[in-house]
């Protein structure tokens, strides 16, 4: 890269800018502290849209009828989140085969303070591996760019949903302040 | 909406009607390939048995999810006008959907529940729509503002025409009796969602 193109450094700068990328015009989340800046940055660039929706599941929704509608979209939540959405991927996501990709900012692990939270962290991989939903652990940077690039490709081509966890070894997580 | 009822009809003055006759009075009104999705159960039941046109979307799981991916559908095409077939059990169970809806001011969407106090697929519970609850009260309070109880047939075909329109987005709420569904959809996800996408020229190809 040379000085002259846009230095990406960040996690969530390489997150827009793949999702850009790959034409994900759409982005409905639930709003998370950890994704905060991603979000931010997404309102801020007229690329997309983009808007909160109250419940997870609702989001998924939303984007599988905007893929059907022809607008690629994907749905930004947290681990705790995710407790919403095992009906709608089982009965709506899987077996409509739509290409919905959904991004977890993980909570539960590495150094989680909620209990509440750990114990839905490790309902998740069960769940998506048991419907066999893609789903892949991103911890390095180096790899985010590649991994998400190549796994919407996947998704869109082989009509599969995919899971991003972004870990908190790639975003920092969430820390107990006390 | 430009023709607002002269007062407002309340859910206790509203009369009962039938949902697959107030379903095919509103597919005649569909002259512009309108999408419309159908809610889980009889909802969808009733639109599959008033025809299936292309641009009909059976929802066999997933309840109460009818109204987001209507949104979803009507944000990726905006050009078309997306109508939500839901029963009030299901829009009980996702209520923060009509915020959603109304604060993103979708003109190009419209939702109609069909409310008739019980959940009717399991048993014929009943719904808190059949004694506290008051779905347009509820619509209007999450700033849906086109929200109406249908007073009668003659009233929906105004309430529809008007929503079809495109000022959206509107509710219209419907006391329906407790008949079940004339016909049941046939249960293949896959080849709903292939149709639906054709129908609505997403993909290449015949259209049913």
């Amino acid at each position: 890269m040379t000085d002259t193109q846009t230095r990406v450094t960040t996690w969530h700068e390489i997150v827009l800018a793949t999702l850009k990328a790959n034409d994900v015009k759409l982005v409905v989340y639930v709003p998370d502290r950890v994704f905060t800046p991603l979000i931010k940055a997404i309102h801020a660039d007229t690329f997309f849209t983009t808007f909160a929706a109250t419940r997870e599941e609702e989001a998924l929704g939303i984007i599988a009828g905007a893929w059907m509608g022809g607008l690629r979209g994907a749905a930004l939540m947290q681990t705790s989140g995710f407790g919403t959405i095992p009906n709608a991927l089982a009965s709506l996501v899987v077996p409509c085969q739509i290409p919905a990709l959904i991004f977890v900012s993980e909570r539960g692990t590495l150094g989680e303070f909620n209990l509440g939270q750990a114990l839905v962290c490790k309902t998740m991989r069960p769940v998506l591996n048991s419907l066999a939903v893609e789903n892949i652990t991103i911890t390095r940077l180096d790899e985010l760019a590649f991994t998400v690039d190549r796994s919407i490709k996947q998704a869109v081509a082989t009509q599969a949903p995919v899971t991003f966890i972004l870990s908190p070894l790639l975003t920092g997580g969430k820390v107990f302040e006390g | 909406m430009t023709a607002k009822p002269a007062r407002a009809i309340g859910a206790h003055n509203a009369k009962v009607m039938n949902r697959f006759e107030l379903t095919k009075r509103l597919v005649v009104q569909l002259k512009r390939d309108e999408a419309v999705i159908g809610g889980i159960g009889n909802a969808n039941f009733d639109l599959w048995a008033s025809g299936q046109r292309p641009q009909n979307f059976y929802m066999l799981g997933s309840m109460g999810l009818a109204i987001p991916i209507a949104l979803g559908v009507a944000i990726a095409q905006p050009r078309r006008h997306v109508i939500a077939l839901e029963g009030e059990g299901s829009l009980l169970m996702q209520l923060g959907c009509l915020a959603t809806v109304a604060e993103r001011a979708q003109k190009n969407l419209t939702i109609v529940v069909w409310d008739n106090g019980i959940y009717q697929i399991t048993g014929g519970q009943p719904t808190a729509s059949a004694t506290v609850a008051d779905l347009v009260a509820i619509a209007r309070g999450a700033g849906i503002a086109n929200s109406a109880w249908a007073a009668d047939e003659a009233n929906f075909d105004q309430l529809t025409a008007s929503a079809l329109k495109g000022e959206g987005p509107s509710l219209i709420a419907a006391r329906i009796d407790n008949k079940p569904a004339v016909a049941t959809t046939d249960r293949d996800p896959v080849q709903i969602r292939e149709r639906f996408m054709r129908g609505l020229g997403v993909k290449a190809g015949p259209n049913s």
